[in-house]
């Protein structure tokens, strides 16, 4: 194993396993040597990587450095009578679970796998099945290391504008090294949760609306390849936390129990075509039949119910080398039929999809280039393969149209002249960026490809590069 | 940079007049606004090509020159070319010339013009390019060879020969950038309508420059190694290889 701050030639991709590119890893341990190297990086910049979950190329330089969080592990304080907890940015949210929830505390927001970076969730902003926030929402203070400025410590409320830079900024504000989060008090480790079968999205949909307020955390399941009268059936689930009085006699003796196992693992290679139609077909349908039509008050454990795939490890490798794409676009309520004419677009073209996740917004995020905003927001994986690109061109331009976005942490393949639409605070944010860098020093092959900073189309800033 | 979807954003053209690139060119503008660098030994005959490629969508089009055969220039063409206009996803190694066997059986200076434009310049660009290639880490070289250098024959020895030669670099040269984020890609067509193969009687399973380039442009997505136009060629000449020298002599494509 490498030694602190080590540097190795690697090739990175995101969690979809395409565009591979190589970059130089600095694995640093304390902050003078992540000051360093941001502020005085390799002529074709710097930028943060967590655990890699981001499925795109936001986390991977092409020639430049790469500073992994692999040896930013510790968790530094607890408050138990504030709730809050200070992590070093390469802390996961298993490792933040396993060490709070004893406790009897939980992170607000939880996305779908805990293998993600406490620096990577801040830096995409990213959100859950909680339809109230995002989170970074619940970040008390952080520590971010800027080319401008180096260590510096940011507040929500005292330094607004560079929090929520940073705060969804898709790392190009920064290096991210520590944060401090506020935790909602728990009794339980458990969910206690009702699960329903919806015939099809539209009935889904009806049913989200009339209930999802009874629901803390709430999330639909679609089947994409039932089409017709079937088209989006979906099972719906939703769950509170469970108090000690929903556990029964046995559970409560480790009410707070977390010990979320890895069951098996994905071999490294399997072929391309192993996820075709039919295979998929039979499992959606397989797994549309055994869920219960309805059944309430279940009670679950926290990764059953929040980490489902996290049961198989590089999961994302089943979709073979050609590796795939993750779309999840989000369009305001009143554009429901960009949902139905996606479902339509996705059933037609038999895209070998396992299931899709539909999911309500009721909050805006307030990163300026953050990706939630109350309406609708749908996600699939998306094996790569010809006819899909064109498709999902299309699909942007109505979700541009209904006044929606694309989610950026899961982008691989967005045309950059469709940023300013879907992100209309883009050049507060640019603005604010600027102030961090001026000098254009973080960089990612995000950047490059969407020109998020707008520094001019990112492969023409070679020409200043070459002259450094 | 390239997408996950293989969409490309940048091309350099050596070889910026070749009927082939210029489709595959083609094919890439009307799916991203890419920049575009056409690259020829006279610049302006690429002009039309270039006002066609702004039309179709290409953010912004630019011939410069380039020699092949001026061995000298080569480095410094890479240097100026990569700092005017940034990284490039994909470099299309597109020049060569065909030549005429006849003259070049008896004439030296004729049989080098060949070996020289189609071997020697492009291995004499190829290291400086792909220096440069590894220093931004990504991106696709993609060499346009030939069914000729498979087995060489009568009729064409001299450009068979030299795409003999180049294709077996871009092998070795491939398997040197393994990973190093770069991808090499070899694309063997059979007889192409072109303006090089103007005049000349087509050859079976002869193709269009607009199905190679359709093949080119799927090879980059999938990062395909070696790429034969039209697939089936891959057999043919795989038959063809074994062929004994004596059969192979009398075959009426000898």
């Amino acid at each position: 194993m490498a030694g602190p701050d080590s540097a190795g030639a690697e090739l990175l991709t995101g969690w979809g396993r395409t565009s591979p590119t190589l970059a130089t890893v600095h694995q640093p341990d304390d902050l003078e040597q992540i000051v360093s190297r941001v502020t005085a990086p390799s002529a074709r910049g710097v930028i943060a990587r967590g655990l890699g979950r981001s499925y795109g190329d936001a986390a991977q330089n092409a020639g430049g450095d790469v500073i992994s969080s692999r040896h930013l592990d510790s968790v530094l304080a607890i408050d138990v009578d504030k709730g809050t907890v200070t992590v070093e940015s390469g802390v996961s949210l298993d490792r933040l679970l396993r060490t709070v929830l004893p406790l009897g505390w939980f992170p607000m927001v939880i996305p779908g796998t805990s293998h993600v970076t406490i620096g990577g969730a801040i830096a995409s902003d990213i959100h859950g099945k909680f339809r109230h926030g995002s989170f970074a929402d619940y970040i008390d203070r952080m520590r971010v290391v800027t080319p401008a400025t180096g260590a510096r410590e940011l507040e929500p409320g005292a330094d607004a504008d560079p929090f929520w830079a940073t705060s969804g900024g898709m790392g190009l504000t920064g290096v991210i090294t520590e944060a401090t989060l506020q935790l909602q008090p728990v009794e339980t480790s458990r969910i206690v949760c009702d699960t329903e079968r919806a015939t099809d999205v539209d009935d889904c949909m009806d049913r989200m609306l009339a209930g999802d307020h009874e629901y803390r955390y709430s999330v639909a399941w679609i089947d994409c390849l039932a089409s017709g009268r079937q088209l989006g059936r979906s099972v719906l689930t939703r769950g509170n936390h469970a108090t000690l009085d929903d556990l029964s006699t046995h559970d409560r003796s480790a009410a707070r129990a977390y010990e979320p196992r890895t069951l098996v693992g994905s071999p490294p290679w399997l072929p391309n075509t192993l996820l075709n139609e039919l295979t998929v077909r039979a499992f959606n349908e397989m797994w549309f039949r055994k869920a219960p039509r309805a059944r309430r008050r279940h009670v679950e454990g926290i990764k059953q119910f929040f980490f489902p795939l996290d049961r198989v490890r590089n999961w994302n490798r089943i979709y073979g080398s050609r590796g795939f794409v993750q779309y999840q676009f989000v369009v305001p309520f009143g554009q429901e039929h960009v949902i139905r004419r996606a479902l339509e677009h996705f059933s037609a073209a038999r895209i070998p999809t396992f299931l899709a996740v539909l999911k309500r917004f009721e909050h805006d995020s307030r990163s300026l280039i953050g990706f939630p905003m109350p309406g609708w927001t749908l996600a699939l994986d998306i094996p790569t393969a010809p006819g899909i690109a064109g498709l999902l061109d299309r699909l942007d331009e109505m979700v541009v149209a209904a006044g929606g976005r694309v989610y950026l942490t899961k982008d691989a393949r967005l045309r950059p002249e469709l940023l300013q639409a879907m992100y209309p605070r883009l050049d507060d944010w640019r603005e604010q960026r600027a102030n961090l860098d001026p000098g254009n020093l973080m960089r990612s092959d995000m950047d490059r490809r969407l020109d998020l900073s707008g520094s001019g189309s990112g492969t023409r800033r070679g020409r200043t590069e070459h002259l450094q | 940079m390239k997408d996950a979807l293989g969409d490309v954003q940048s091309v350099l053209v050596l070889g910026g007049s070749s009927d082939i690139a210029l489709a595959t060119v083609r094919k890439i503008v009307g799916r991203r606004r890419a920049r575009v660098v056409l690259a020829a030994r006279k610049p302006q005959s690429c002009e039309a090509a270039a006002v066609e490629l702004r039309s179709l969508g290409a953010s912004e089009v630019h011939c410069i020159p380039f020699d092949a055969t001026d061995f000298g220039t080569h480095e410094i063409f890479v240097r100026s070319t990569f700092d005017r206009f940034g990284d490039f996803d994909v470099v299309l190694v597109a020049f060569g010339v065909l030549g005429d066997q006849a003259r070049a059986e008896r004439d030296p200076a004729a049989a080098l013009d060949i070996v020289q434009t189609n071997y020697t310049g492009t291995v004499s660009v190829t290291v400086p390019l792909v220096n440069r290639m590894r220093t931004q880490g990504h991106g696709t070289v993609v060499l346009l060879s030939s069914v000729a250098g498979e087995r060489v024959r009568r009729a064409n020895f001299v450009y068979g020969s030299s795409k003999a030669g180049i294709d077996g670099y871009y092998q070795g040269l491939a398997a040197s950038l393994a990973s190093s984020g770069v991808h090499v890609m070899i694309v063997r067509p059979g007889f192409v309508h072109t303006k090089m193969t103007e005049g000349r009687k087509a050859a079976p399973l002869s193709v269009s420059p607009d199905e190679v380039a359709d093949a080119v442009v799927g090879g980059i997505a999938r990062r395909r190694d070696v790429v034969w136009v039209p697939p089936a060629m891959r057999y043919v000449m795989m038959i063809l290889r074994h062929v004994p020298t004596a059969v192979f002599r009398r075959l009426p494509t000898s």
